[in-house]
Order: C-alpha cells, then sequence, then structure tokens
C-alpha cells in the first residue's frame, strides 16, 4: 500500500467513525437525561462531540506518532498494522465515550477545551514550517561543508563544480581539474542584480505612491491602483519569459546603438524586469505609510504656506522615512529570493565583473542548476544548492525581520 | 532678508502684557460709525452699548483707531449638498482678539478656515460670497494660495508639531518662502519666533530635540511660533487649548494677550470663559448663521439675540 | 496689500516651477508603470494569440499493413514534409479503433507540421524557398489552412510544437492546488482564529506571530528546499507528484490566509462577540455562531489571493521535480504532474521557434485564470465589505 493509499483509507475510515460516534454520543446522552434534555449539563450536541473527541484524538495522535517513529526508522511497522491499530484505538475511545455519558458530565467544557488544542496545534504549524525550513536546510548544508570549508565557500572567488560529480563517482582523474565552490561571484551576481532593480524600483515605486496618495484624484486612484496590483499579480515566470525574449534584445539593441557589447543573458535585463516587478511592492507599502501620516502634518505644512511639492519633500517624506526604508529593506529582501526572472534572464556563468552588460549568475539561479539536474542527490554540486539556500535564508530573514521591526515602530509611533 | 513688519509698533518690545487693555481703546471708537449693508450685528456697531469699567478704563486718545482687515459679505458655503455656513458677514478689525463661538457643528471652525483657504483641501466644497483681506478678495482669481497662507497663519486644535526637531520646525516656513538666509539670520528669527512664543527659555538648550518630545503645551507655543516665524497679518486658532491642560491652556491665553497689538487673531473657542478672557470681540455662530456679533462684553452680559442669551447661560450647546 | 515686491514675486513663480516639476515627475512614474503594463499586455498578446489556431492539410491518406508499420508512407510525398509526424505516428491507433479503414484511402484534413503553421503566420519558419512555394500552392488550391488549434486544450505537452497543449498541466494545477487548499485552508483559518479569538497576548502568541510575519517573506525557493528535503527525501512522497507540489505551496499560502483572516476577524466589532457572551454562548459557540459567519466573505477573500498567489508560483515546484515532460494527465495526487507556469518555463526553453508563440499562449491562459481570480476577490470585497 502507497503512503497515499494509507492516508486516504484512514481518513475514509475515521470519517463515518466520526459520525457514527457523534450519532451514538447524542442518543446516548439523551437516554442517559431519560430524554428530558434540561436535565444535561451541555446541549446533548456537545455530548456527540465528545464522543467524537474521544474516538477520534488517541487514534490520531497514535497513528501520527507511529508513522513518524516509522519515518525515523525508530521502529519498522507496516502502514496496514499501524492502520488497524489506529482503528481499533478509535472504537476503544468510542465505548468508553459510551460509557462515561452521564448527565452531570461537562461535556460542553471538555469539547472546548479539545477545541483549543486543536487550533493551537494549527497555529504551531508555521512554527514547524519556518523550524521545517530551517533545519532541511541546516542539514543538508552540513553536509556540503563537511566536503567544502564554510571558509573556501564564503571567500573563494571561483565556482566550477561542475567537474565535482566525477570525483563523486570516483572518476577524477589526474587532469581533472579540481572542483571549486567559491561563491563570492554568484553573490556579487545577486547584489548587481538586485542592485539594478531597486535603482529601477526604488524611484517608479515611491513617486508613484506619492502620486497616489497625494495628487490622485479618487478617480484616478481608484482606476491605477488596480493597474499596479495587476503588475504585482504577474506570476515571476511570465516576468521571466518577456525578460528573457522581449526585453534582452531590446537591450541587445540599445547597447550596441551606443557601441557597446551586451551578452544576450546580461544583468541588466533581469534586474530591469525584476525592478518592475517590485514597483507595486514598494509603492503599495510606501502609499501605506505616506497615508498613514496624520491629516494634521499636511494642514500644518499648508497653512504655513507651503506647495504640495515642498509639504511632501519636508514635512510627509521625513516622517514616512521609516516606513519607506522598511518598504526598500522588505523589496531587497524580495529582489534576492526572486528565482525565475533570473533563471530564464541571466546567465549561468559565474561571472566576478562590474559591468551590468555582461552576463553573471545569481545564487538562486545555482540553486536551482544544482537541482534540478540529474545528479546524484549526495554529490557535493547538489548539496551547494543547501549551502547557498542556507546564506539567502539568513539575510533574507534578518533584512525581514529588521523591516518588520521598524515598520512596527512607526505605526505604534503614529496609533 | 526679513519682510519687515508692516503694523510694526516701535514700542513692541517693552511690557507687552499692557498691550492688551491699550487695545480695548480704540474699539469704541474704531467702527462705532460702520453700520453693516445687511442687518447683522458689526463689531461694536450699536452706540451706547455698556462697556466693562476695566476696558473703559484703558481707554487711551493717542490709540489710533483700528480699520477692518477681514472683511466677510454674504459668505456661503456648501459641503457638497449639504450648506454648512449661511450668509455670514462679519468685520473683523485689526490687531485684536476676535472669538468665534458656539455650539459644536456651528460651522465656526469651517469659516476659520475659510479665511486661509484651508477648505481648498477638501474637493467636494463649494464657496459662494466675498472674503476680503484688507480690501483683496480672498477667493479672488489671481489670490495665490501660496502667498495668502504666509500671511495668514494658523494653530490647530490638536498641537501638530512636524517630526523634525524644534529649530527645523521654526526654520522650515522662513525657509520655503526665502524669509532667511541659513546660519546667523536664520538662528535670529528662529530665536525671535521661539521668544514671541514665550517658549524660549525652555528650549533654548535644546532646539535640536524633536519638537515631539515636548509636552502638549509646548508643542502649541511651538506650533504658534512656527505661525509667527513667517510674520503673518493674521494667525486664526482653531480651539488651541481644547487639547492642553488648565496650567498650559492659561500659559496660551496669556501669550494670545502679547501677541494681540501686532497681530489680528481670530480664535475658535468652544469655552465660553476662555472667549470672555481674551477676546475684545465675540461672534456667536449657531447652525452655519452669525446670530450675534458684539464686543465681547456686550455679547456676555447683554446679548440682544435670545438664542445668545439661551447659549451663554448655558441653555443648551 | 501693499505691492508686492519684485523679488517675492519672482521666487513664488521658481516654487510654483518647482512644484509643477515635481509633480510631474510622480505623474511620469505611474505613467511608466501603466506604459509597462500596456506595453507587456500588446506583446504577450501579438506573440500568443497566434498559437489558438494551427495548421491542417488535406492529404489522402492510405491505411495499408505497410503504412501502419511505416506511417509517413502513408502519405504522398508531395506533402509529407508538411504533415505533422506527431500525428502520422497516431496512423496505428486509427486502424485499431476502426479496423474498417484497413486497404482503404480517406482523404482528410489533418494537422500540418508545425513550420507550416509558422509560415502562414508570417513567422520565421525554417522553410526551404522551394518548400514555401509548394506550401503557397497547396494553400492556394485549397489543401492547406489555419484553423481553431483544439490540440492546445485537449492535449497534454508533446516535444512536437503542433501537438502540445496545456491539457495535463491545468489538470496537474487542480490537481496541486486541491492538494494545497485542502492543507492550507482548515489550517490556516484554524491559527486565525486561535490568534486572534482565543489566544491571550503572551510570548507563545508573539512569538507565532512574528514567525508568521516573517514566513510571509521567506523567498519562495526555500519552501521548494524544504519540500525537497522533507516531503521527498524524508517522508518519501513521489518526486513530481502533485501531492508534493501541493504540500509545499500549502505551507507558503499558509502565512497569507493566516494573515488575511486574522484582518477578516479584526474587522467583527468586539460589541458582537460581547453580545454573544452576554446570552451565554460560550467561546466556541461565539466564534462559530457569531465572528465566523461575518467574517466569511473576508476569509474567501484572502483565500483567493493566496490561492491565486500559489497558482503562479513556479520556483518551488521547479525543486520537487514539476517541471517534468507530462504528455498525458495525471490521473491521482501521487502520479507525476506539471502546473501551468511550469510548463510556461518547460515551454520557454524549448529550442524550436513553434514553443515561443505556445508559451505565450499558456501565459495568455494562466493570466486570465489570474485576473478572474483576483477580479472574484475584489468583487466579492466589494459585494460583502460591511461597515460597522
Amino acid at each position: 500500500m502507497s503512503t497515499g493509499q494509507v492516508i486516504l483509507s484512514f481518513l475514509a475510515g475515521l470519517l463515518p467513525l466520526a459520525l457514527l460516534a457523534y450519532g451514538l454520543g447524542r442518543r446516548r446522552a439523551l437516554a442517559v437525561a431519560g430524554g428530558q434534555d434540561r436535565a444535561l449539563h451541555s446541549r446533548p450536541g456537545f455530548y456527540g462531540w465528545y464522543a467524537v473527541v474521544l474516538m477520534a484524538v488517541p487514534a490520531v495522535a497514535m497513528a501520527l506518532l507511529a508513522t513518524l517513529l516509522d519515518l525515523l526508522g525508530l521502529i519498522d511497522a507496516p502502514a496496514t498494522l499501524i492502520l488497524a491499530a489506529a482503528l481499533a484505538l478509535a472504537a476503544g475511545g468510542l465505548w468508553a465515550a459510551e460509557r462515561t455519558i452521564q448527565p452531570g458530565l461537562r461535556a460542553r467544557n471538555i469539547v472546548e477545551g479539545a477545541v483549543r488544542w486543536l487550533l493551537i496545534t494549527a497555529a504551531s504549524v508555521s512554527i514547524l514550517t519556518t523550524l521545517g525550513i530551517l533545519l532541511s536546510i541546516l542539514f543538508e548544508a552540513m553536509r556540503f561543508f563537511q566536503m567544502v570549508s564554510v571558509w573556501e565557500f564564503l571567500t573563494g572567488t571561483t565556482w566550477s563544480p561542475d567537474t565535482a560529480f566525477l570525483g563523486g563517482a570516483g572518476r577524477g582523474g589526474e587532469g581533472q581539474a579540481e572542483a571549486e565552490f567559491g561563491s563570492v561571484p554568484l553573490f556579487a551576481g545577486t547584489f548587481m542584480i538586485t542592485a539594478i532593480a531597486m535603482a529601477v524600483a526604488l524611484p517608479i515605486g515611491l513617486l508613484s505612491a506619492i502620486f497616489l496618495s497625494e495628487y490622485a484624484p479618487p478617480r484616478v486612484r481608484g482606476a491605477v491602483k488596480p493597474a499596479l496590483e495587476v503588475l504585482a499579480g504577474i506570476p515571476t515566470v511570465v516576468y521571466g519569459f518577456f525578460a528573457a525574449i522581449t526585453v534582452a534584445p531590446l537591450v541587445v539593441d540599445v547597447a550596441t546603438a551606443l557601441g557597446l557589447d551586451a551578452s544576450y543573458q546580461n544583468a541588466l535585463t533581469p534586474g530591469i524586469v525584476m525592478g518592475i516587478m517590485i514597483i507595486p511592492f514598494v509603492s503599495s507599502l510606501s502609499d501605506d505609510v505616506i497615508s498613514a501620516i496624520p491629516m494634521s502634518m499636511r494642514e500644518g505644512s499648508f497653512a504655513l504656506g507651503a506647495t504640495p511639492s515642498e509639504t511632501i519633500k519636508h514635512v510627509l517624506l521625513p516622517a514616512a522615512l521609516p516606513g519607506v526604508v522598511s518598504a526598500f529593506i522588505l523589496a531587497i529582501s524580495r529582489a534576492l529570493g526572486e528565482t525565475m526572472i533570473v533563471v530564464m534572464a541571466a546567465g549561468l556563468r559565474p561571472n566576478l565583473t562590474a559591468n551590468p552588460l555582461e552576463s553573471m549568475t545569481t545564487v538562486t539561479v545555482r540553486i536551482v542548476d544544482a537541482l534540478t539536474g540529474d545528479q546524484e542527490f549526495s554529490s557535493p554540486e547538489t548539496l551547494s544548492a543547501f549551502g547557498l539556500g542556507l546564506v539567502l535564508f539568513l539575510v533574507t530573514l534578518i533584512l525581514n525581520t529588521v523591516s518588520l521591526t521598524i515598520v512596527r515602530r512607526f505605526h505604534e509611533k503614529y496609533e | 532678508m526679513r519682510m519687515p513688519q508692516p503694523n510694526d509698533n516701535p514700542g513692541n518690545s517693552g511690557g507687552v502684557a499692557a498691550r492688551s487693555s491699550l487695545g480695548g481703546a480704540e474699539l469704541r471708537e474704531g467702527s462705532d460709525t460702520v453700520e453693516g449693508e445687511d442687518h447683522r450685528p458689526q463689531p461694536a456697531a450699536a452706540p451706547g452699548v455698556t462697556r466693562a469699567p476695566e476696558i473703559a478704563a484703558g481707554h487711551d486718545a493717542e490709540e489710533p483707531t483700528h480699520p477692518t482687515k477681514v472683511d466677510v459679505r454674504g459668505l456661503n458655503l456648501w459641503y457638497g449638498e449639504t450648506q454648512a455656513l449661511f450668509d455670514v458677514s462679519l468685520r473683523i478689525p485689526e490687531k485684536d482678539v476676535t472669538a468665534l463661538i458656539g455650539p459644536s457643528g456651528c460651522g465656526k471652525s469651517t469659516f476659520l478656515r475659510c479665511i486661509n483657504r484651508m477648505n481648498d483641501l477638501i474637493p467636494s466644497v463649494a464657496i459662494q460670497g466675498q472674503l476680503l483681506l484688507d480690501e483683496t478678495d480672498v477667493y479672488g482669481p489671481d489670490v495665490d494660495v501660496v502667498q495668502l497662507r504666509s500671511r495668514v497663519g494658523m494653530v490647530f486644535q490638536k498641537p501638530n508639531p512636524f517630526p523634525k526637531s524644534i529649530y527645523e520646525n521654526i526654520a522650515y516656513a522662513p525657509r520655503i518662502h526665502g524669509l532667511a538666509k541659513k546660519g546667523a539670520e536664520m538662528d535670529e528669527l528662529v530665536e525671535t519666533s521661539l521668544r514671541k512664543a514665550g517658549l524660549w527659555k525652555e528650549v533654548s538648550d535644546r532646539l535640536s530635540m524633536p519638537g515631539t518630545a515636548l509636552s502638549g503645551g509646548q508643542q502649541q507655543r511651538l506650533c504658534i511660533a512656527r505661525a509667527i516665524a513667517v510674520n503673518p497679518d493674521v494667525i486664526l486658532m482653531d480651539e488651541p487649548a481644547s487639547a492642553l491642560d488648565p496650567v498650559a491652556t492659561a500659559t496660551i491665553e496669556e501669550l494670545i494677550d502679547e501677541l494681540r497689538s501686532n497681530y489680528t487673531i481670530i480664535i475658535v473657542t468652544h469655552n465660553m470663559q476662555q472667549a470672555a478672557r481674551v477676546a475684545r470681540y465675540t461672534a456667536f455662530f449657531h447652525l452655519g448663521e452669525v446670530i450675534e456679533y458684539d464686543d465681547t462684553d456686550t455679547i456676555f452680559t447683554n446679548p440682544r439675540q435670545k438664542r445668545t442669551e439661551d447659549y451663554i447661560t448655558g441653555r443648551f450647546g | 496689500m501693499a505691492a508686492p515686491n519684485l523679488q517675492a514675486e519672482k521666487r513664488i513663480r521658481q516654487r510654483y516651477r518647482r512644484e509643477r516639476r515635481f509633480k510631474a515627475l510622480c505623474v511620469g512614474a505611474i505613467l511608466l508603470s501603466v506604459l509597462f503594463l500596456v506595453f507587456f499586455f500588446t506583446d504577450i498578446i501579438q506573440r500568443g494569440y497566434t498559437a489558438f489556431y494551427q495548421a491542417q492539410i488535406q492529404v489522402d491518406v492510405t491505411y495499408t499493413e505497410r503504412t501502419v508499420n511505416l506511417p509517413p508512407a502513408a502519405v504522398d510525398s508531395e506533402v509529407r514534409p508538411f504533415v505533422s509526424r506527431g500525428w502520422l505516428r497516431q496512423l496505428p491507433d486509427h486502424v485499431e479503433q476502426d479496423p474498417g479503414l484497413m486497404g482503404q484511402t480517406v482523404t482528410r484534413w489533418v494537422t500540418a507540421d508545425a513550420p507550416v503553421g509558422q509560415y502562414l503566420k508570417g513567422k520565421h519558419s525554417g522553410l526551404t524557398e522551394e518548400q514555401k512555394a509548394t506550401v503557397d500552392r497547396l494553400r492556394e488550391a485549397g489543401r492547406i489552412e489555419l484553423a481553431f488549434n483544439s490540440h492546445f486544450f485537449t492535449r497534454g505537452d508533446s516535444k512536437m510544437a503542433e501537438m502540445a497543449g496545456i491539457k495535463s498541466a491545468v489538470v496537474g494545477t487542480i490537481l496541486t492546488l486541491a492538494v494545497t487548499m485542502a492543507v492550507a485552508f482548515p489550517i490556516g483559518v484554524m491559527s486565525a482564529v486561535y490568534l486572534e479569538e482565543f489566544a491571550t497576548d503572551n510570548r507563545f502568541t508573539r512569538f507565532i506571530e512574528v514567525n508568521i510575519n516573517n514566513l510571509a517573506a521567506v523567498p519562495s525557493i526555500l519552501y521548494g528546499l524544504l519540500g525537497l528535503a522533507i516531503f521527498i527525501n524524508f517522508m518519501g512522497v513521489p518526486r513530481s507528484s502533485a501531492l508534493a507540489g501541493g504540500l509545499t505551496l500549502a505551507l507558503m499560502t499558509l502565512p497569507i490566509i493566516i494573515i488575511t483572516t486574522r484582518a477578516a476577524l479584526r474587522a467583527v466589532p468586539d460589541s458582537i462577540r460581547e453580545g454573544a457572551f452576554g446570552v451565554g454562548a460560550s467561546r466556541l459557540q461565539m466564534v462559530s455562531h457569531h465572528v465566523l459567519p461575518l467574517s466569511l466573505p473576508g476569509i474567501l477573500t484572502g483565500s483567493i489571493i493566496g490561492l491565486a498567489q500559489a497558482m503562479g508560483e513556479t520556483a518551488p515546484l521547479l525543486l520537487v521535480g514539476m517541471m517534468a515532460f507530462i504528455p498525458a494527465a495525471p490521473e491521482g495526487v501521487t502520479d507525476a504532474a506539471t502546473v501551468l507556469p511550469a510548463q510556461v518555463y518547460t515551454w520557454a526553453s524549448m529550442p524550436q521557434r513553434a514553443f515561443d508563440e505556445l508559451t505565450a499562449a499558456g501565459i495568455l491562459v494562466l493570466l486570465a485564470v489570474l485576473l478572474t481570480l483576483n477580479a472574484t476577490a475584489v468583487l466579492l470585497r466589494k459585494r460583502f465589505e460591511r461597515r460597522w
């Protein structure tokens, strides 16, 4: 039986059991009350739910625990065995519920308690997700750093993992160049493209936000804001295609006309397109903070005879600065982690250069490249993706935390 | 460069406090003769009204008569479909304090914001009638709001210092209007403005502190200093003390008293005692109309309109 | 009013010039964004709309023992280069379905080879001058024409552009998103209900909050690493399956659903809660009888937005193997599958020119669905928005 089938049959078995438990519990409660439901502590339905809780909780808990232990290799239980044991436990729980239902039983309190725990469990999933990301990356990254030193990884300027698999297969010959994992060119490429993106997104996004919040009449605002949201809703893979097939030739043409030499996989193209993608992100966050500045600030400035642009430049922007900075940081974090645009429009070749017209590659490109090839999973090249992922995770985590802290302070100030 | 104060009084620097009583004098001779075109009462229009003795005592022959600063003729205002001001006519004399009182929602703040055209910021507002400042219609075609507002300062209900340093709060307006050069000249202007607002002693050693870090009363005086810095003719005050505690309120009232000889001050207040304390003239607004306008003592001691009396005596409002 | 001095006048004029300049800059920024949007849509539509029709050619097909074994022999050598090889490969199936065909010669319209379509659409085709002349002649004779491309909607991926379609990607998308929503919606709503209605403001709650905000900003590719390491390598979920992709996307969508659901719950005023408590409802009853029904439109709106975002996501799915070549639609969540954006990515990297328009057409379908989803969310919000 495959995993999917086990889960399916477990759920398929549990649902009718739950229905049965509800019906039995409710009927039992009415029976012990002699048909007088006022004699019961809780509404009859709660006794039904009480039976469901007693039936389902131990069974589900046991099944999850057994599966986890099995996955960790601590026990070796066939899925059918776990299934059977869980269903037996469910039947046992149901029997216990039937036995314990009394008119004085505080079924509502027990059910409410169970629901609370269910909700807490759900809320914990987000923590487990973070933990999952961190652990899964960390675990594989550790394996990578056993093969490649952290220092070499962080400071090396050559990234040429392509020969690593030969060594992994025991076929590394004498003349074989050694695989190198110096990530500096990847980070340089990432920062270059991010910088270009921000150079596009920050001015346009901020000025758009200013226009929307300070100048636009409501009707224009009502029309332009959705248009910007459309820009934000376009999938990144679409931007990637557009960058590679339309913008890249344009950039090359313009560069050639200016007498410059540009690669079709230049860094400028993904940078510009990524910047456009981030415009609505910057503008909506900035719009929020600028709109959050109390009207009294504008009135104070206008009453002194300031023009709107003077009010914006000297009063509103300084006041909104923390919020704008936080939006900017969040946008950087987003640009750093953006994948599809660079995968489709930037190059694969690690290249340490300051010329944005040359081809260069980024961290995310190498992650995708390493994990979509036909490499063996434990080869250094594949595992290098996790090393890169770890750095990406840490950097974006720091940026996000800083940004969220700044923006929270800002909103507290004006509340 | 600093604009010359058009009505600068040479004796300005000394005993400012004394001025309040002096100011009282001109009103008798001032607008005695003027009767409004419409039937609306005009300030000090009714001869023979009894005046409080201390004001009468301040009567001084050498005091010049004060011409009308703001002349409002048949002003109507609509918020979309709703009319908020009905045929308002007032003559506000120069260099003194005029209070606008009335129950909330009576249109007094709306009227105040007409004078420096702050209502322009609300798109649905429509205005009809004349509002003359020094005989020029504020709503005339070639009037520039930016210039207008540099001549008509405003202080708001809640202190709204900019999130900048105390110094920058004051320097902001002179800088955009080009009234002082950077450096010593600006420093001097900042100091003068803070002195006039009675804040200098409290903040002289911490000018780089954010304005928002001051106490409420200090913030409001900072806002007054900010308005004074561009040397306006008129200062509009929209319930300037309503967000402050009694001690801070008293300080603000003293300050208004000191400023009255140099500026035409129009103050909206919901606090009748405050109007009685600081204002020479008082206009009573109700449901968007001016019910009665006279000098303050008359309004409070001998109102001619029943509604004014009802309001003054606390029967509604 | 004193005559304003010249210098002040000049300064005012200068200030107004600056004002106009600044405003123009702001308007310019907006216009740039809008112009880009127009340019983008024009470009994609121009590239993509031609994929909705394709070339067909009328040929005499001979069904014999020999042609079933060697399909190209079934058609005349003159038109042979113009007939889709993909179509020819189906010849044995025709006979199997209808054995009566054996030994007959049937005149029928069949799918033409992709370059023929490219040539007819005026694009670069790679045909020789001689072939072009033949195509022109056949077209004049009414034996070649452009017709609606039904393959695009009824077939899965193919290495031959004229035979490739989005069907398997669409089925894959539906399966994947079904898994995503089945996991993310209940967990997301329950988390939000806990944080908003049950939790007291303690360390644990605040930690969860910070954590959720951070998760919402984690690059999506890292969710791919998680999916690869945990779901596939650790839990043994089949690689490339809708289950693996759906679970990965579910974790990614979870923060969006939690954040929007919380906002919807917060919009319900406390007077409703107090009213419910006042008549003796328990907390659970208060939430399930009053707060949840009132905030349902907001929750649905948020979930649709989350769904739309998950639908456009590609990067994490590449890492869990969902860019596989899938000619036939998957039948269950554990079968190998691909999704629309991944299909777009695969097609974009195909070398043949004919795939360009397919890619753009795939994008058009994707964008149409996404815009519809987002418009639904907006309408839902407008329709049910309640001012308290």
